[in-house]
């Protein structure tokens, strides 16, 4: 129920947003994807519209509508142009919204399918962790269990503090992200960060080469750049789109809630099924990492109740050195 | 020492102070060699630092963890040694301390030199320095980081005023003095003496900015340190989570600075003869002002360690674990017996105040002060709350590679070129502040 609403919602949001930008942005989105910005490797391609003048052409609009459009009326913007209203829509962040997840340990099995789809999505490294699935252990004398760990997209977040630049920032939604064109190395927000949520570019990031024609949006943080800080971003990305984050979308098991707190409803990933997050955290003793930190994440969990007993974990905490790092 | 002098004996003393104060300056043995083994330092500095610009920071052992290492440690030493120039010419100025009056410019000197190379130290910890000048287009006032780029370059700014302004009259008397001097140096003399005729409302004047310069650099030196420990004390870390460490940074970079002072007082009086202004009873003093200081470092290593390591919370206590018994246990003790408790047990008898001796205590001070800044930043990374996990092994460790120590060495190249070209051009014995304390300031002027 609170889904469909929800979408529609959202689905405002997103045009109220698109406005702002009006048909400059719906063009550039045209242009984006028709391939001006070379990113299909063409990258003359928008002068080609433009000399067909009377043809119609058909462009995917913000929000994710098809629709049509005369070439002519169309105006291909600058790549700079571009970036910039990605960067001023990624740091405004979605009107009306507050993000928040819920993590179910009682389900978590350790498939790791959040790690790698994460990864994938954000083009690291196999040691660079946006999402981490940790083996926990409280007390000599209780059971492990998995806790998967992004960032907890805190208000209250100790990182974006410290940032001497400003190229961390929380958004009006609650999410934390990383301006990587902006951002100095100073790894001054990894050192804040008591969850060790963040994770540096050390190396030249693994996909360097091929994502050097990408416009870099600053809702994925791809293409990753060297030097520079990269972290969780609750897929802002796809939540633009309406659609649920990487690992959450991607986990067999059920672990992830993923919603508004404004609308106090959060969907499974993996059933789709949307329940009241007041209810489901009140019910299921759901609780914070360390609140005594005040940090105030937006991030719960679910108390890891019928743990595997015994314990069953066959593989590694570590990765193997060639996974050079 | 009021009782007056002749004519004669002013002339003697004033010819005697410029002989000294320039002896340093033309004495150039063993200079191209000393500044040849720096600019072998330098040229291996270059081609590592080249390497970290092409590879980018993978080239140094620091990781996702352990994200602050030896660039970090080695710039809170930076910056703890240039504080002395502050404890030294302004403090103990300000309380009319005589005795410290020769020892002024080489304490300045010092500051100088680490301060400026301060700020490249910390370019070089930076992933992307390409970027630095976002620090002045973007700054956020409210990142300490932000608060230290502004001190930092506010008390250079006051210490190089505080080394140049008590130069004038100094500089003013070599321009007459030395004759066989090549042009630029008189061109930089003659500049730098500001047109100083010498009469008695210059030197009102003269006295007066420094006195305000020295009670400015104060709080400006106090909050270089505190700020730069707030760089951890500003995080929810445990082992950097405390409201002790603006003080507890001060007190040892007091210790840090004294010390490195000592070294290069001994380093002056034997290369150079200056036995009469570096005397037995100066390295008598600073020995004693080394005790005070590192008693109150001390006092807060106790209240740093003790007072966690009796409650033993949780985050804690696996920090104190690693520097009690685990894998910081060696450097930790080392630093804390043989760099403070020894010494201050060793230098509360005479003997071990005099020049060499203490020069010795010293040369171990300075190293352990080094070695307690990597111990305050790196363990605490070594063991945050949640476990690391899902990373190659290596990710537990943090041993510097031979990047991060030459890069490190060229930093210290770097400052120590700086002091030897200081020492070299300018005369490090305060002349006219000795005629003063003499009453002959009147010989001094006039005397070509």
């Amino acid at each position: 129920m609170s889904d469909k609403k929800s979408k529609n919602n959202s689905r405002r949001e997103f045009l109220k947003i698109g406005s702002l930008f009006g048909v400059g942005v719906a063009a550039a989105g045209a242009a984006a994807y028709s391939g001006f910005a070379s990113q299909d490797g063409h990258g003359t391609s928008g002068e080609t519209i433009l000399s067909e003048s009377e043809q119609k052409i058909k462009v995917l609009t913000e929000d994710g509508t098809l629709a049509e459009i005369k070439a002519s009326e169309l105006t291909p913007i600058k790549k700079d142009e571009y970036t910039d209203a990605l960067q001023s829509q990624g740091r405004e962040g979605i009107a009306g919204k507050h993000w928040a997840m819920v993590i179910d340990l009682s389900r978590c099995r350790n498939v790791r399918a959040c790690m790698a789809s994460c990864q994938n999505a954000h083009h690291l490294r196999d040691e660079q962790h946006h999402i981490n699935v940790l083996r926990m252990q409280d007390d000599r004398n209780t059971e492990p269990y998995f806790m998967p760990k992004p960032c907890f997209h805190c208000d209250n977040p100790p990182c974006t503090k410290v940032c001497p630049v400003d190229a961390t920032f929380k958004r009006q939604d609650g999410i934390v992200l990383i301006d990587n064109e902006r951002c100095i190395g100073c790894r001054f927000c990894i050192a804040a960060c008591p969850y060790s949520a963040r994770v540096f570019n050390w190396f030249e990031p693994k996909d360097a080469e091929k994502d050097e024609e990408l416009l870099y949006n600053v809702e994925l943080n791809v293409p990753q750049k060297k030097g520079t800080v990269s972290k969780c971003l609750f897929s802002a990305d796809r939540l633009r789109e309406g659609k649920l984050p990487y690992c959450v979308s991607a986990c067999p098991n059920g672990v992830y809630y993923f919603g508004d707190l404004n609308e106090d409803a959060v969907t499974n990933g993996t059933s789709g099924e949307t329940v009241r997050f007041s209810e489901l955290i009140r019910q299921n003793a759901g609780y914070t990492l360390m609140p005594e930190l005040g940090t105030k994440p937006n991030v719960y969990y679910l108390p890891p109740k019928n743990r595997m007993f015994p314990f069953e974990f066959k593989g590694k905490t570590t990765l193997d050195d060639e996974h050079h790092g | 020492m009021s009782e007056s002098l002749s004519k004669e004996e002013a002339k003697i003393l004033v010819d005697k102070y410029a002989e000294d104060a320039i002896r340093p300056m033309k004495n150039h043995k063993g200079f191209i060699l000393w500044m040849g083994f720096l600019g072998l330092v330098l040229v291996i500095f270059a081609y590592a630092y080249f390497l970290q610009l092409r590879d980018g920071l993978s080239v140094t052992a620091m990781r996702d963890y352990v994200s602050w290492g030896l660039y970090i440690a080695n710039f809170v030493f930076f910056v703890a040694a240039s504080l002395v120039g502050m404890l030294i010419s302004a403090v103990l100025g300000l309380l009319n301390q005589k005795w410290v009056k020769p020892i002024t410019r080489v304490s300045e000197i010092i500051a100088l030199g680490f301060v400026l190379i301060a700020g490249l130290v910390i370019i070089t910890d930076m992933g992307r320095p390409d970027r630095f000048l976002n620090l002045f287009l973007h700054g956020r006032l409210q990142s300490p980081i932000v608060w230290d780029v502004t001190v930092i370059i506010t008390y250079t700014a006051i210490s190089t005023l505080l080394f140049l302004l008590p130069l004038i009259p100094d500089l003013a008397f070599i321009k007459r003095r030395m004759k066989d001097m090549p042009k630029w140096q008189y061109h930089i003399y003659n500049v730098l003496s500001l047109g100083w005729m010498g009469t008695a409302e210059q030197y009102k004047l003269l006295h007066k900015s420094i006195r305000m310069l020295s009670i400015i650099i104060v709080p400006v030196a106090l909050s270089i340190h505190t700020v730069t420990s707030w760089l951890f004390a500003s995080t929810l870390r445990s082992g950097w989570d405390t409201t002790i460490f603006g003080p507890y940074f001060v007190a040892g970079a007091f210790v840090a600075g004294a010390a490195a002072v000592i070294i290069l007082m001994f380093i002056l009086r034997s290369n150079y003869k200056l036995e009469d202004y570096f005397t037995d009873h100066h390295f008598d003093m600073m020995g004693r002002l080394l005790v005070l200081v590192s008693l109150l470092y001390a006092y807060f290593n106790i209240n740093e360690f003790l007072v966690p390591a009796y409650k033993m919370r949780s985050g804690e206590a696996v920090h104190l674990y690693t520097l009690f018994q685990g894998a910081y246990a060696g450097l930790f003790w080392s630093v804390q017996i043989i760099g403070m408790g020894l010494p201050i047990i060793f230098m509360m008898f005479k003997e071990w105040r005099k020049p060499a001796n203490l020069t010795f205590i010293a040369i171990i001070v300075l190293i352990a002060a080094f070695i307690k800044r990597i111990i305050i930043v790196v363990p605490t990374l070594l063991h945050p709350y949640l476990p690391i996990q899902n990373v190659p092994e290596k990710f537990h460790q943090y041993f510097p590679t031979w990047i991060e120590m030459a890069v490190t060495a060229g930093a210290f190249a770097m400052a120590l070129i700086i002091i030897t070209i200081l020492l070299k051009v300018f005369p490090v014995i305060p002349m006219w502040e000795l005629a003063e304390e003499k009453g002959i300031t009147e010989e001094f002027e006039k005397q070509e």
